[in-house]
């Protein structure tokens, strides 16, 4: 068989597995916006194209919870913490990519050490510190953690500094530019296309943690993030799945949205995480 | 030339301002609170009475502990499939879109989604999915004469945890994947083509030699993962009363902790936990360090 031909039926026989698996993958989407688009009495037809159309469920959904509420409160307390990931994050990645002082490697290699505990060991005395400082039921323990840096953040961003030529900072600082100036004027903005891909990260990581937030903010819909409210009207309106599928929809539509406009950013910032 | 600026004197309050978040976080965060963990852990605690002195005991009791003895079954087995499964298939899809194929970013997108969307939210739909009352999957088995199955019922849990699982991974490992074999340089495979290798030799010889690192890296990720299933799990799984069908360490933890207050027995399990995913950790380096050194 010829180079060519051979080529070709490799790229068909992919082709057709990857478009099986592909249906696979998202065979589960589908039936959910089909589901969330039938009447409650048709919501166990085996039809994909709903037997009659209706919008009535995404009317409900808002009426018998408050979701917009919870939108917002997952979209505040995502932003503020992926703004204190970022900032404090390249803070550290800074020092560690452009400054030299004794114990900064074993530092760095305690950070990284990091990576691997996981988050259940660190939670539960932060839970007692903030029941203590009477911030249980508040949003704060959602975010303020963000503030305090991170091994992945910052051990992402430093590559991407440690590619930066010292001798802009060098230059900078023969004109006089303090550590300070230098991080916010020249690191920071030659740095966008990392700080995108790890906001990202950053963002998704915030908006989709439910274990942080079945802790602090376990019941009240008023204050809690979407992940809970899922949690929530999975037991409270049991086998109403025409329902609950219009929730699933409005919640995952929003990141699903930005991926496909943003796609090889969502791509780098996962890809990042493989620490080429 | 060195690649860093010279430490000037007057720069150390600019250095520590800089830092500071991350020392704090590493002091208080992190082995701060491990620190405080590992105290708690010998004590009893439910944060309304006075804490008391236990001793080893919040450990020795761990395994009459039911529901942790159960998540520590279920969370091993679970691990023990998922692990290799999210591997092979993730390395398999990337495998197959390593080709210069027009569109192909879009079937890369497909397998992406799930990465992309949230754990919370998709796990509902699969309980949905998998719903033993005319659920979607049982619809169409009875649909087409089969038998409906309880897959959320004891038996078939497990394997119904594993498929949403595995699922909702195997686009990271796709794309950490790719970016592996995008960086084997052609000319490895031009060589073996001319040496007369089969696809299925280039696979072995070249693909697979040069993937370990990558393969290494990601299953230590997956196997951290593994240990900390939550999200679908806990969708999927939960019954009324609160408990789980089938519980998993992190449940674990959370339920001893945050809905029982015991604070020590929690401890105790979350130091558990972090020990086992430290020794994999450990283990998985060593192996690495000994595959490095032969090849």
């Amino acid at each position: 068989m010829s180079r060519r031909a051979e080529e070709v039926r490799g790229n068909v026989i992919a082709v057709t597995l990857l478009l099986a698996g592909g249906i696979i993958m998202v065979a589960p989407f589908i039936w959910m916006v089909s589901t969330s688009l039938k009447l409650p009495a048709d919501q166990y037809s085996r039809s994909l194209i709903p037997p009659i159309f209706t919008l009535a469920n995404y009317h409900d959904i808002w009426t018998i919870m408050p979701l917009h509420t919870m939108l917002w409160n997952s979209l505040k307390i995502a932003l503020i913490a992926t703004f204190g990931q970022l900032l404090t994050c390249s803070m550290g990645a800074f020092i560690f990519a452009v400054t030299r002082f004794r114990g900064r490697d074993a530092l760095f290699f305690l950070l990284l050490i990091t990576l691997m505990v996981p988050q259940q060991i660190t939670t539960i005395p932060q839970f007692i510190l903030f029941k203590w400082l009477g911030l249980y039921g508040t949003q704060v323990p959602m975010y303020l953690p963000s503030f305090l840096g991170g091994a992945f953040g910052t051990f992402l961003l430093r590559q991407y500094f440690k590619t930066i030529p010292i001798e802009l900072a060098e230059a900078a600082r023969i004109d006089g530019a303090s550590l300070l100036t230098i991080y916010w004027r020249i690191y920071l903005p030659l740095a966008k296309p990392a700080l995108a891909a790890f906001a990202i990260f950053a963002f998704m990581f915030s908006w989709n943690d439910l274990f942080t937030a079945l802790i602090y903010l376990p019941s009240d819909m008023q204050t809690t993030t979407l992940p809970v409210g899922l949690a929530l009207l999975q037991q409270q309106y049991a086998g109403k799945w025409t329902l609950m599928m219009a929730a699933v929809l409005i919640s995952v539509a929003p990141i699903i949205v930005a991926f496909l406009i943003a796609q090889k950013q969502f791509i780098e910032g996962i890809s990042m995480s493989g620490f080429k | 030339m060195s690649s860093t600026l010279k430490p000037l004197r007057g720069e150390r309050a600019g250095l520590l301002l800089l830092l500071a978040p991350t020392l704090l976080g590493l002091a208080i965060g992190v082995f701060g609170s491990v620190l405080a963990t590992l105290a708690l852990s010998f004590f009893d605690w439910d944060m309304l009475t006075p804490i008391k002195w236990a001793g080893a005991t919040n450990y020795t009791s761990l395994p009459h502990d039911r529901m942790f003895s159960v998540a520590l079954v279920n969370t091993t087995l679970f691990s023990l499939i998922y692990v290799p499964l999210t591997l092979a298939i993730g390395f398999a899809v990337a495998c197959l879109m390593n080709r210069h194929i027009r569109g192909i970013s879009l079937l890369r997108a497909l397998f992406f989604l799930p990465v992309v969307s949230s754990p919370t939210a998709v796990g509902l739909l699969w309980s949905w999915i998998f719903a033993q009352d005319q659920g979607v999957l049982n619809s169409f088995i009875t649909a087409f004469g089969g038998n409906p199955v309880n897959w959320l019922g004891p038996k078939v849990i497990l394997y119904s945890v594993v498929i949403v699982n595995v699922w909702g991974a195997i686009g990271e490992g796709m794309i950490v994947f790719l970016a592996g074999l995008q960086a084997i340089p052609r000319e490895l495979y031009e060589a073996a083509r001319v040496d007369g290798a089969t696809a299925w030799q280039r696979l072995v010889h070249v693909t697979l030699p040069a993937m370990v690192p990558s393969l290494f890296f990601q299953g230590v990720l997956s196997t951290i993962h593994a240990f900390q299933a939550f999200d679908y799990i806990y969708m999927l799984t939960r019954l009324s009363n609160g408990n789980s069908t089938f519980p998993t360490l992190v449940f674990s933890v959370y339920r001893t902790g945050f809905r029982f207050f015991r604070m020590g027995d929690a401890a105790a399990q979350a130091v558990v936990l972090t020990v086992i995913i430290a020794l994999f950790t450990l283990f998985y380096i060593r192996i690495q360090k000994k595959f490095g050194a032969e090849a």
